[in-house]
């Protein structure tokens, strides 16, 4: 059966059937991960264009590692700074790029929305691999697929997005996807952090951490993004993570096992202590294999759409 | 020149005119005759057979940005009064916003001269502040005499109150309104509204409440110093309901909508197409609920276009990097008739009310009549005839607007003045 939709611009859209699909392709593919040779020949012959126009490593290497793997043939574009600040437009860079006969495009841009403008300017499939404070596609798989390798299902799951909900791209993708697949799903944070009207999207808003945990059987931590605007958003890191940290005493007062994810990289001491961070509860970091799989069932069902 | 408009319906409610299946007789750009013309009038005329078509006193768009000086790659006073004409208007006010600004009598002399020949009047209106940075209050008085019909920063607000206080004081000696872009500075430069689509969507927002914090601030200065503001492009529920409420107290605001705010929501946004990107940004069905309500009961005195000419390569950006607004002259007139007229929101009175004489009066300019003797100022308009827009029709230099390929109802004909007649994409004496 293939992907009802030849781009992933987000989860929004996506239904229960293809999300199914995308994470047991992924299934596959993670025992793949695992044999002596780890490469398969399903991309030969398919270009995959990385297109960053903002700076990220984990994302970048995961997908290029997922392109390597199937055997496509990767190039990496990296454009530091926008369109704007090199005075060449996006339609040109990418009208360009598409004069190397490419077949997919994996974006990453700090404006929303540039992953839909690509769908009308360029001919490939388009992967979404982040854009602005909008969606991180792959990120909520990978996330929903940690959570189903942990805990066996998504379905009746009560998960917790925690922390900076209104800059973050991965919430939105988590939000729309874990609802799909049967989830329920509430955001917890500091009130000026999440977004104006969430609530029409059927999630419910906490604003105290030790009840998020208390009624949660997943929490999702986002990153507080410390470098950029977000910390005009909450009086000083001290209360923050006072009031929405999570640590050792906070776990233990709940009296129960919870799972925690956080995306990557954690800022030690301010939303998860060192001592969560390190300590032996269920607590899942930086995916990478994980992702890897989960991008290589991206490329490989679009790529194979013809 | 003999030029004869044979069978029209006559109509302009600022003389209490309105008059069916009439002939006009225009000699050398006046009204010579109004009624039954005879062999003799019509002898040696250029005769147009308009067949029930309606005469309105010119239509005038208040808000238009022309480019020149400055930007004249995206539109000139020229291409620009010749979109305007083909929009159906005789008359425009320009923004100051240009390189260098409106800020002085040479700018503002630079700009009438560079219209001075053309059908389209073009009045200019002149910065509040020097280089509209809200410090320094512009030459006025000499902006006045170079032919000024009101003052703005448009683009921003006045920065402060008190440079505000001062400008409507100042301004007071002249009669002129304050024209007033209004949104808070502190929360401005998001990309779209603040409502579920900004969230859905993850661009930056712009509360509503950013514009009504203006609004309120500019009608209690109004009140305060007795002297007239003018809120361009209202876009908010909140706002409407203040200018409704200060208009009852006599407070000296009036208010204009733009085609867009009262035909999008921000729902379109979801294209990510920069060209439904705007300042005021496109709002929810509430806003636009309200706007509705607020031009038929009044409190919105005039429609204007916000007429925004931008590049190709500026508009084809990142929707986050691309500059706000669209052109609209030659979109108005159908947006307004199809969803304002046609969806009887508004009388043909009111229409005309809206988009010819209450702009002037505003602005205190003199309303053109229809009466034998005077200078011929006039619209035709076909308010039944169903076209679609074409950009690649439109004499802006510019095509930046979200409205091409729509279906209208009503359309301008053509329009006389100053001895000059825009008919089917011509210009000509007559």
């Amino acid at each position: 059966m293939p992907l009802s939709n030849r781009h992933l611009l987000g989860l929004k859209d996506v239904s229960r059937e293809d999300i199914q699909l995308i994470l047991d392709t992924a299934t596959t593919f993670r025992e793949i991960l695992e044999r002596p040779i780890k490469k398969v020949p399903t991309l030969q012959g398919k270009t995959v264009v990385n297109l960053f126009y903002e700076s990220s490593t984990r994302t970048r290497i995961s997908f290029e590692l997922a392109e390597k793997r199937l055997s496509a043939d990767s190039i990496n574009f990296a454009v530091s700074g926008s369109s704007v600040s090199k005075g060449e437009t996006l339609k040109d860079t990418v009208k360009n790029i598409e004069a190397m006969k490419v077949d997919m495009i994996v974006v990453r841009h700090a404006a929303a929305g540039v992953p839909k403008m690509l769908t009308r300017i360029s001919n490939a499939n388009v992967i979404n691999a982040g854009d602005g404070i909008h969606e991180h596609p792959t990120q909520g798989l990978l996330d929903m697929y940690s959570i189903r390798e942990k805990l066996g299902k998504l379905e009746g799951l009560k998960v917790c997005i925690v922390g900076d909900v209104a800059h973050s791209r991965v919430a939105l993708s988590n939000i729309y996807g874990l609802k799909t697949m049967g989830a329920k799903v509430s955001v917890c944070g500091p009130s000026t952090m999440i977004p104006k009207y969430i609530e029409e999207l059927g999630v419910d808003v906490i604003y105290n951490i030790d009840e998020a945990i208390q009624e949660n059987d997943v929490l999702n931590v986002l990153r507080i993004q410390l470098e950029r605007k977000a910390r005009e958003y909450f009086p000083s890191i001290r209360e923050y993570s006072r009031y929405f940290g999570i640590d050792k005493a906070r776990l233990e007062k709940s009296g129960k096992d919870i799972l925690i994810l956080h995306p990557g990289p954690i800022n030690r001491g301010v939303e998860i202590s060192s001592e969560v961070a390190d300590g032996t509860s269920q607590i899942i970091l930086n995916q990478v294999t994980n992702g890897v799989a989960v991008r290589m069932a991206v490329l490989y069902l679009l790529g194979t759409l013809n | 020149m003999k030029l004869v408009l044979k069978n029209v319906n006559l109509l302009n409610p600022d003389q209490n005119l309105n008059q069916e299946n009439v002939s006009i007789l225009i000699v050398d750009g006046k009204f010579k005759k109004i009624g039954n013309l005879v062999d003799s009038d019509t002898n040696n005329a250029t005769v147009l057979e308009l067949d029930g078509k309606l005469v309105v006193p010119g239509l005038f768009d208040m808000h238009v940005h022309l480019r020149e000086p400055g930007r004249e790659d995206e539109e000139t006073v020229i291409t620009g009064c010749n979109s305007a004409a083909n929009g159906g208007f005789t008359g425009i006010a320009c923004m100051p916003n240009t390189e260098p600004a409106i800020d002085s009598a040479e700018v503002a002399s630079f700009i009438k001269k560079q219209a001075a020949n053309h059908l389209v009047e073009v009045y200019p209106i002149g910065a509040v502040t020097i280089g509209r940075k809200g410090e320094t209050l512009s030459p006025m008085a000499e902006l006045k005499d170079a032919g000024v019909v009101a003052f703005s920063d448009d683009g921003v607000s006045v920065k402060t109150a008190s440079i505000l206080k001062r400008a409507l004081e100042y301004a007071k000696m002249f009669n002129l309104p304050i024209i007033e872009h209004c949104e808070d500075e502190s929360l401005a430069g998001g990309a779209m509204n603040e409502s579920i689509n900004s969230t859905l969507l993850g661009l930056p927002p712009i509360p509503s409440v950013a514009e009504d914090l203006i609004v309120m601030r500019d009608i209690l200065m109004a009140e305060y110093t007795d002297s007239k503001v003018h809120i361009a492009h209202i876009s908010s529920k909140k706002s409407v309901e203040m200018v409704r409420e200060a208009k009852k107290k006599f407070i000296k605001v009036t208010a204009e909508v733009t085609p867009h705010h009262f035909s999008l929501t921000d729902d379109v946004v979801k294209t990510y197409d920069p060209n439904v990107k705007m300042n005021p940004p496109l709002r929810t069905k509430a806003d636009v609920d309200e706007i509705i309500k607020g031009l038929k009961d009044g409190t919105i005195d005039c429609i204007a276009s916000d007429h925004a000419p931008h590049s190709l390569e500026e508009k084809e950006m990142e929707f986050e990097y691309a500059p706000n607004g669209i052109i609209g002259l030659e979109t108005e007139v159908g947006l307004a008739f199809t969803e304002l007229y046609h969806k009887k929101v508004l009388t043909i009175e009111q229409m005309i009310e809206k988009l010819s004489i209450n702009p002037r009066k505003i602005l205190n300019i003199q309303v053109p009549q229809i009466k034998e003797g005077e200078t011929a100022n006039l619209t035709i308009l076909d308010v039944d005839a169903v076209w679609t827009v074409d950009k690649k029709k439109f004499l802006s230099k510019s095509v930046n607007t979200p409205f091409d390929k729509k279906l209208l109802t009503g359309k301008p004909i053509g329009v006389i003045n100053k001895n000059m007649m825009f008919f089917e994409g011509n210009i000509s004496k007559v």
